[in-house]
C-alpha cells in the first residue's frame, strides 16, 4: 500500500535499532557445579543423569551415570549418598532421592541387559589390580575403558570385597552384585580368584605388568583387650559376616551381644537376629547422637527388634558368657567416662565390631613406601611412594565407603593411564558451585520426597530378603523430576520467555539457548528468573 | 489458579516452558516460532514490564486468532517506545490515535470489520493505567456498556510513566511520584479510596474480566486465550512493574510482580458477567515490606524511623484483598 | 426527484445514499435530526450494511470514526458547537492520520453563555485542524456537498467537514432535488483506503514523529489541501454532469462583474445577501456578493480573481475572533495582498441573531460611503453595552475593601510603582 509518509510504518522495522548498545553488563550462560555432583565421592554427574531420567530416557541416564560409576545397582543400595545431604532441594523441602533413582537405573540396566560400550583400541599396556573390591573393580572398569589390559588378582573365592563379605545380603542381594561385576568382566577384564598376592613386585614382574593398583581393603578385625574366660565365645564382626558367604553359617547362639557403634556392628546384630537370635544387643560406649553408624541404619535395626545399650562398656566376659558392663557418662566434652556402676548381661556370644586394619604384607620389601596409621600414604594422584604402584579404597587414608572406593578406582585409573603415557592427569577445573542462593526456587513445584517401600518387619527378622525395595518407574521419574538441575540449564524456556527484548534465541531441544547481543539491553531478568542459576551477568568490556 | 499442574513436572507450569511438558501445555512464549508481536529493537527501558506484558498478551492473542489481530494503542510508554518514526516494533496491524480514546478507536475498528463481514479478524485495545483508568475511562466504559467486540488490555505500571512518573488513579498510597513527592505530612501519594477498574469493569457485567501479572505467564496466556475465545467487551488488567518509575532494579521486574501477588496487594482473578469465577491463590504469603523495600518509590517508608503506621495501612490493604478475594488456600472464594 | 423536506432529512438521505458503513452518533442540537434519521434507516435495515453506534461522547464519536475509517469503512458522524469542541483532539487526529471521515457540523454558537442557535464559531474554531471545510448555502447544497465530500475526502485521504447553518438550514423545510441512488453510485466509487488495518498487510499507523520529519509531514498535509483546490472545481464539474446541478466549487460570485463593493460571506446568509444585493443593484449600486464554499482549503487565488477590481470588500462573518475581529476577513485580506482597497469586517448573526435585509441595507450603504467602522458588529445594542461597560468601570475602581485600605496606606501603590 502507498502509505502516508512517516505516520505509517512497515511492521517489524525496529529490528534496525540495535538496542544492545545500551548494555553495560551482559548475561552469560554458565554451567555451575551442582552440590550433589560436588559431594559425590565417585564424582558422578548426578544432575546430568537425572536430566535424562526426568525425560524417561533411562538408558541415556544410565550411560551418563556409568561414565563415572560402573555399579549403579549396588550404589543405589549401599551408598550413604552424601549427594542427598548436600542436595539444594533439602533447603526447599526434602533432598531429591538420588540414591533411589540410581538404584532404579541400575536395576533397569540389569533387567534390560544394557552393556558397556566396547573398549576402544587396546593400548598394549598391562595393569595389575590387587583386590576385586569396589575400588579394584572400578579401577578395572575405567582402565578397560581407556584401552588397557587389566588383570585382577583376588585372594578370595568371589569378587566384590566387602560388598560381598561385609555388607549383608538383605541390603545387597548377591545377584545384583554379581550382575554388575559380570558386566565389568565382560569388557575383557581378567579376574583371577583365589589368587592372593603375597609380594606385589614379584607379581608385577611375573606377568610383565606396567603398573599396579592395590585395593586390598581393610579386613583384619580390630581387637580390644577384654579379660575373658577361655570358654567364652568372642568373635569379630568381619569374620562373622565373611562366614555368612560360606557353607557354614556362624553359630552365634540365642543371645548375641555386639560390641561397637559403627555400621558393621549394626549389620552383625541384624544378621544375628536373622540367624535366629532371640536377643541381639548392641553395647556402645556413647549415645545415639554420637554413634558413627548412620541413623537410618540404627532406626532400621531398632525396628527389627535389635536392642542397644547406650553408654556402656564391656569390662569382662565370663566363661559362661556373662558380660560385666560398666555404665558410662559423658563428660562436658562429650567423652564417655566410667561411672563405677556395673551390671551383668548374659550372652551366648560376643561379637567385636571395633573397626578393621589393613593387611599390608604384600608390600613387604617395596622401597619408598610410607605407611602411617596402618594405611598406605598416597599422592593426590593416588600413587604410592613406589612409581607405578597406585593404591586406593580402604587401604589408603580416607573415609571407608564403597563410594569412596569406587571414586578412588576411577581416579587411579585416570592417573595410571596418564602415567603409562608418560604424562600426568589434569582434572578439568571445577565449575563454580551452584549453591542454593544462586537458584530461584520459586519456580519449583512443591513435591515431597518419594519413600522407598520397606519389607515388613516380620520378614526382616527371619529372612535375608532385601529390606528396602526399589521405586517403580513412575515414582523414579517423579523423584528424578524433583531435581532442580542446580547450575545447569534444563531448558525450561524461562530466559527465552522473560526477556522484554526477545534477545534470547532458542536453539531447539537439547541445544539450549543463545543471547542475541544485538538487542540484549542487559536488564538481567533472565539471570534473576533462571530457576537453576545457569546464567550470570558479567561486565561488558569497554 | 486456573492452571494446576496435572502431573508433576519439576517446575510444572511455573516456568515459561519445560521440555517435559507436552507442547500444548507449554506457553506461547516457549514456542520457537512465537510471533513476537512486539519485536526487538523497541526502546523500552531495561527490564520494562510493560514491554514484556505486551508481548505476552499480544502473542497469546495472535495465537488465539491465528494472527488475525488488529490493535489500537493509547499514547504512553508502550506506544512511544514501540513506534518512533521510522521504526515500529509491531508485527500486527496497529494504530495509535490518542491518549484517551483507545477503547473507542477499537470499537470503530470492530464495527468496520463487522460491516465488512470479517468475523475472523479480532480487535484488541491496549493502554497504560493512565490511558485506561483516567483519561480513557469514559471511552472504556462506553465500550463496555455497549458490549463492543473488543478485548481491552490495560498495562498497569501504577503511574504516568511516559511523561516522567506522575501519579495516576492507579498509583498506590504512599508511593512517590513526580507529583506526589515524599514530603509534608503525608509523604508520597495520598491514601485515597482507590479506583479498581477491574471491579468497575465487572460492574458493567461484561462477558469477561481478568487480572494478571507478568510473573505468571501461564495464567496470563490462559486468560488472554479465554478472552479471545469470547465475543463482546472483555477486559484484562495486567500488572507490569516499571523499573524506572518504581526505582527498582531492572532485573527485579518479575520478582516484583510476583511479590505484588504474594503479598495480596494485587489480587489475581477472573470474572464472567460480573461474577468472580476463579482466584489465583497466594502460594507463599509474604508481608508487604518485602515488596515495598525493593522500590525506591517507597524508600521514605524505611528511613531511620520506619513509617510503621503507613506500612501497617498498606498491609491492611493487602489483608483486605486477601479477605475479599479469598486469596489464601484455606479460605473459600 | 423534487422533495419538500427538512434540511436534516435531506442530508440524512444524501449521506445514506453515499453508503456509509459506520455512523457514530451523539446528540447535540441542531445536528440531532440528521443522525436520528440515519439511525432509523440503519435499524430498519434500509441502510445496510452499516453499523450505527450510539457513543458516549463526541470525543468517542470521532474516535470510533477514526478506528472505523482506519479499518477501511466509510465513516460518518455529525456534531455542533460544544460537541465539536469536545472532540477537538480527535478531530486533529483524524486529519493527521489522513482518514477520510465526513462530518456534518450543524453550525452553532459556542458557550459560555450556552446558546443553541446558529453562528459559525464552532467550525471556525477548527479552521486549522487540517480538515477540508465546505460551507453550504442552502439545503440543496448541503445535500450535494455531502456527496462531494465523500468523493473528495477519499480521493485525498483527508477528512471533510460539511458546515451547514444550524436551525436555519437543518430545521428548515425546503424543496430539494433528491438524487437517485444510481446517480450517487455513478459519482461516488466504493471506498478504497490509502492505508488500512488488515492482518493481510500489517502496518503501524500513527507513529511518533520527531523534528526530523514533522515539518515534512505537516507540509504534506498542506500540499494535500492545495491539491484539493484543483480537485474541488473538477468534482463540481463532474457532479454537474451526473446530477445536472451546479453545486459546490471553491467560490460562488454573484453579480460581481463590475462591482465596486463586494460582500464576502459563507453559508445561508448568502441567500439574504443576494436578495439585498438584487435590491441595491436595482437601485443602481455596483455591488455584488462572493460566497465562499471551500473555507479550507482557502481559495486565495479564486477570491483575488473576483475581488481584485473592486473598490471595497465587506466581509460579513458569523464568527468573532475575540481581540481582533474577523476570522474570514483575515484570510480574505491575505488574498488581497498588495491590492489597495477598503476592507470592512462585519460581525453578524452571532448566537442566532437574525440578519435582516434592513440591517444589511443600512450597513452596506455606510460601507459604500466608506463610513463603516473597520470592525462592525451588526445590530449591536450600543446603549446596552455602553451601560454595562460604565457600570463595570465603576465597580472595578471601587475594588475590594481590604485592598483599598492598603492602597490608602501606600503599600500596594508602592508595589505597583
Ligand atoms: C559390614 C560392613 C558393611 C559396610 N557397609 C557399607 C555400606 O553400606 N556402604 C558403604 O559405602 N560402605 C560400607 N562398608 C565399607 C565398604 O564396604 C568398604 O569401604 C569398601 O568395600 C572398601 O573397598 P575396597 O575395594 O577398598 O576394599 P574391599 O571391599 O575390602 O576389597 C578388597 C579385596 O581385596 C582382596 N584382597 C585383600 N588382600 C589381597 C591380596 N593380598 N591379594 C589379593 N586380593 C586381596 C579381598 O579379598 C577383597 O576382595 C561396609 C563395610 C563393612 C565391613
Ligand atoms: C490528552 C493528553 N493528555 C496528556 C498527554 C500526555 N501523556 C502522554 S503519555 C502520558 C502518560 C501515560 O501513562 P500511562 O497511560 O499510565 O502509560 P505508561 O506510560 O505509564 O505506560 C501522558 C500523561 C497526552 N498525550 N494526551
Ligand atoms: S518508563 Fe517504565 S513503562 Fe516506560 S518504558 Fe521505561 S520501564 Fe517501561
Ligand atoms: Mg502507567
Amino acid at each position: 500500500m502507498e502509505k502516508p509518509f512517516a505516520i505509517t510504518l512497515d511492521v517489524g522495522s525496529s529490528l534496525a535499532n540495535h538496542t544492545g548498545s545500551w548494555r553495560t553488563k551482559r548475561p552469560l550462560y554458565v554451567d555451575r557445579l551442582p552440590p550433589c555432583n560436588n559431594a559425590c565421592p565417585a564424582g558422578e554427574n548426578i544432575q546430568g543423569w537425572l536430566f535424562h531420567a526426568e525425560a524417561g530416557n533411562y538408558e541415556a541416564a544410565w550411560r551418563v551415570l556409568v561414565q563415572d560409576n560402573p555399579m549403579p545397582a549396588v550404589m543405589g543400595r549401599v551408598c550413604y549418598h552424601p549427594c542427598e545431604s548436600s542436595c539444594n532441594r533439602g533447603q526447599f523441602d526434602e533432598a531429591v532421592g538420588i540414591n533411589s533413582v540410581e538404584r532404579f537405573l541400575g536395576d533397569e540396566a540389569i533387567k534390560q541387559g544394557w552393556k558397556f560400550d566396547a573398549p576402544p583400541k587396546a593400548s598394549g599396556k598391562k595393569v595389575l589390580i590387587v583386590g576385586a573390591g569396589p575400588s579394584g573393580l572400578s579401577a578395572a572398569y575405567h582402565l578397560a575403558r581407556l584401552g588397557h589390559q587389566v588383570t585382577i588378582f583376588e585372594a578370595g573365592p568371589f569378587a566384590g570385597g566387602m560388598m560381598r563379605f561385609g555388607i549383608p545380603k538383605y541390603r545387597l542381594p548377591r545377584e545384583v552384585l554379581e550382575a554388575e561385576i559380570k558386566r565389568i568382566l565382560d569388557m575383557g577384564v581378567v579376574l583371577k580368584l583365589n589368587s592372593r598376592v603375597d609380594n606385589i613386585l614379584d607379581s608385577m614382574k611375573s606377568a610383565g605388568f606396567d603398573a599396579a593398583f592395590l585395593a586390598v581393603g581393610a579386613h583384619i578385625g580390630k581387637r580390644t583387650f577384654i579379660p575373658a574366660g577361655s570358654a567364652a565365645k568372642v568373635l569379630d564382626a568381619v569374620g562373622v559376616l565373611h562366614s555368612m558367604e560360606g557353607e557354614e553359617k556362624p553359630m552365634l547362639g540365642r543371645r548375641v551381644v555386639v560390641y561397637g557403634g559403627g555400621n558393621t556392628a549394626i549389620d552383625v546384630a541384624r544378621t544375628a537376629k536373622r540367624l535366629g537370635a532371640t536377643e541381639a544387643i548392641i553395647v556402645y560406649r556413647r549415645t545415639r547422637e554420637k554413634m558413627p553408624a548412620h541413623d537410618f541404619e540404627v532406626e532400621e535395626a531398632l525396628q527389627e527388634g535389635i536392642l542397644i545399650k547406650w553408654l556402656s562398656t564391656i569390662k569382662q566376659v565370663s566363661d559362661a558368657g556373662a558380660l560385666t558392663i560398666e555404665k558410662m557418662a559423658l563428660d562436658d566434652k562429650g567423652f564417655p567416662q566410667p561411672t563405677g556402676e556395673f551390671e551383668t548381661l548374659e550372652s551366648d556370644s560376643l561379637v567385636l565390631a571395633l573397626g578393621q586394619d589393613v593387611d599390608l604384607s604384600l608390600l613387604n620389601g617395596v622401597p619408598g613406601l610410607e605407611i602411617k596409621d596402618g594405611v598406605v600414604q598416597v599422592s593426590p594422584a593416588l600413587m604410592t611412594g613406589y612409581p607405578g604402584i597406585f593404591a586406593g579404597g580402604d587401604m589408603v587414608p580416607s573415609e571407608r565407603t564403597v563410594t569412596v572406593a569406587v571414586g578412588h578406582g576411577k581416579k587411579a585409573a585416570r592417573n595410571i593411564d596418564a602415567w603409562l603415557l608418560g604424562s600426568s592427569y589434569e582434572a578439568a577445573p571445577k565449575h563454580e558451585l551452584a549453591n542454593y542462593e544462586k537458584l530461584n526456587p520459586w519456580y519449583y513445584n512443591d513435591a515431597p520426597k518419594t519413600m522407598r517401600p520397606m519389607l515388613e518387619t516380620l520378614r526382616r527378622q527371619s529372612t535375608f530378603d532385601e529390606v528396602q525395595g526399589g521405586l517403580d518407574e513412575s515414582s523414579a521419574q517423579f523423584e528424578a523430576r524433583r531435581c532442580m538441575s542446580c547450575g545447569n540449564c534444563f531448558e525450561c524456556d524461562n530466559c527465552y520467555g522473560v526477556c522484554p527484548d526477545n534477545a534470547v534465541i532458542k536453539l531447539g531441544p537439547g541445544k539450549r539457548f543463545e543471547f542475541n547481543l544485538d538487542y540484549c539491553k542487559g536488564c538481567g531478568i533472565c539471570v534473576s528468573e533462571c530457576p537453576c542459576g545457569a546464567i550470570k551477568m558479567v561486565p561488558e568490556e569497554v | 489458579m486456573p492452571f494446576q499442574p496435572v502431573k508433576f513436572y519439576q517446575t510444572g507450569t511455573f516456568t515459561v516452558g519445560n521440555r517435559l511438558l507436552a507442547p500444548e501445555e507449554r506457553t506461547v512464549q516457549a514456542n520457537m516460532q512465537r510471533t513476537n508481536g512486539l519485536n526487538s529493537g523497541h526502546r523500552a527501558c531495561q527490564g520494562c514490564g510493560e514491554a514484556l506484558g505486551a508481548r505476552y498478551a499480544i502473542d497469546a492473542a495472535m495465537r488465539a486468532c491465528n494472527n488475525q489481530l488488529v490493535a489500537a494503542n493509547a499514547t504512553g510508554c508502550l506506544e512511544v517506545f514501540s513506534t518512533p518514526y521510522p521504526e515500529t516494533s509491531w508485527q500486527i496491524p496497529w494504530i495509535h490515535s490518542l491518549f484517551g480514546n483507545t477503547a473507542a478507536v477499537a470499537t470503530g475498528i470492530a464495527a468496520a470489520l463487522k460491516v465488512k463481514g470479517r468475523r475472523e479478524v479480532r480487535v484488541v485495545a491496549q493502554g497504560g493505567d493512565g490511558g485506561t483508568t483516567d483519561i480513557g475511562f469514559g471511552c472504556l466504559s462506553g465500550m463496555f456498556e455497549r458490549n463492543d467486540d473488543v478485548l481491552y488490555i490495560c498495562y498497569d505500571n501504577e503511574a504516568y510513566m511516559n511523561t516522567g512518573v506522575q501519579r495516576s488513579s492507579a498509583t498506590p498510597p504512599a508511593a512517590r511520584t513526580a507529583t506526589t513527592m515524599p514530603v509534608g505530612v503525608e509523604p508520597g501519594n495520598v491514601f485515597g479510596q482507590g479506583k479498581n477498574v477491574p471491579q468497575i469493569a465487572m460492574a458493567h457485567n461484561i462477558p469477561y474480566v481478568a487480572t494478571a501479572t507478568v510473573a505468571d505467564l501461564h495464567d496470563l496466556e490462559y486468560k488472554v486465550t479465554k478472552a479471545m475465545g469470547m465475543h463482546g467487551a472483555r477486559y484484562i488488567h495486567i500488572f507490569v512493574p516499571c523499573p524506572l518509575g518504581w526505582g527498582a532494579a531492572s532485573n527485579d521486574t518479575i520478582k516484583l510482580a510476583r511479590l505484588a501477588r504474594e503479598t495480596g496487594l494485587f489480587a489475581v482473578y477472573e470474572a464472567e458477567h460480573g461474577e468472580v469465577t476463579s482466584v489465583s491463590k497466594i502460594r507463599k504469603r509474604v508481608p508487604v515490606e518485602e515488596y515495598l523495600k525493593l522500590q525506591k518509590r517507597f524508600v521514605h517508608l524505611f528511613g531511620k524511623t520506619p513509617a510503621t503506621e503507613t506500612i501497617a495501612r498498606i498491609q491492611a490493604m493487602a489483608d483486605r484483598n486477601i479477605r475479599k478475594f479469598g486469596l489464601l488456600e484455606e479460605e473459600g472464594v | 426527484m423534487l422533495k419538500q423536506c427538512e434540511g436534516s432529512h435531506a442530508v440524512a438521505s444524501a449521506v445514506a445514499m453515499c453508503r456509509p458503513e459506520v455512523i457514530c452518533a451523539y446528540p447535540i442540537s441542531p445536528q440531532t435530526h440528521i443522525v436520528e434519521g440515519l439511525g432509523e434507516m440503519v435499524k430498519s435495515g434500509k441502510l445496510a450494511p452499516c453499523e450505527f453506534i450510539n457513543v458516549e461522547s463526541e470525543f468517542a464519536a470521532m474516535s470510533v470514526a477514526i478506528g472505523a475509517s482506519a479499518a477501511g469503512a466509510r465513516s460518518y458522524t455529525a456534531t455542533a458547537s460544544q460537541g465539536l469542541l469536545f472532540m477537538v483532539e480527535a478531530v486533529y487526529n483524524a486529519s493527521g492520520l489522513g482518514l477520510p471521515i465526513v462530518m456534518t457540523v450543524a453550525n452553532r454558537a459556542i458557550g459560555a453563555p450556552i446558546n443553541i442557535w446558529n453562528d459559525h464559531s464552532d467550525s471556525m474554531s477548527q479552521r486549522d485542524c487540517g480538515w477540508i471545510q465546505l460551507f453550504a448555502e442552502n439545503n440543496q447544497e448541503a445535500l450535494d456537498l455531502h456527496i462531494q465530500a465523500f468523493r473528495l475526502g477519499e480521493e485525498l485521504s483527508l477528512p471533510v467537514m460539511v458546515c451547514m447553518d444550524g436551525f436555519i438550514l437543518t430545521h428548515a423545510y425546503e424543496r430539494v432535488d433528491m438524487p437517485t441512488q444510481e446517480q450517487v453510485d455513478a459519482y461516488l466509487p466504493p471506498f478504497v483506503p490509502r492505508q488500512i488495518l488488515d492482518p493481510a498487510e500489517p502496518v503501524s499507523i500513527g507513529a511518533m514523529v520527531g523534528p526530523e520529519a514533522f515539518t515534512e509531514v505537516r507540509y504534506l498535509a498542506h500540499a494535500k489541501q492545495m491539491q484539493a483546490l484543483e480537485l474541488i472545481p473538477q468534482h463540481a464539474a463532474e457532479f454537474q454532469k451526473i446530477f445536472g446541478r451546479d453545486s459546490g466549487g471553491l467560490v460562488r460570485p454573484y453579480r460581481c462583474e463590475d462591482a465596486e463593493t463586494i460582500v464576502v460571506a459563507l453559508g445561508s446568509v448568502l441567500g439574504t445577501l443576494k436578495d439585498t444585493i438584487d435590491e441595491m443593484r436595482d437601485a443602481g449600486h455596483k455591488i455584488g456578493v462572493l460566497g465562499i464554499v471551500s473555507f479550507r482549503p482557502f481559495p486565495l487565488q479564486a477570491i483575488r480573481e473576483v475581488l481584485k477590481d473592486a473598490k471595497r470588500v465587506v466581509v460579513l462573518e458569523k464568527s468573532l475572533a475575540v481581540g481582533i475581529g474577523g476570522i474570514v476577513s483575515t484570510d480574505v485580506r491575505m488574498a488581497l495582498s498588495g491590492l489597495h482597497l477598503h476592507g470592512y469586517t462585519v460581525i453578524a448573526g452571532l448566537g442566532g441573531r437574525a440578519i435582516t435585509k434592513a440591517s444589511l441595507h443600512k450597513m452596506l450603504q455606510q460601507a459604500m460611503r466608506d463610513e463603516l467602522e473597520h470592525v462592525t458588529f451588526l445590530d449591536l445594542d450600543h446603549n446596552l453595552v455602553k451601560r454595562h461597560l460604565e457600570r463595570e468601570k465603576q465597580k472595578r475602581r471601587s475594588g475590594p475593601m481590604a485592598e483599598n485600605i492598603l492602597r490608602d496606606v501606600g503599600v500596594v501603590a508602592a508595589r505597583i510603582a
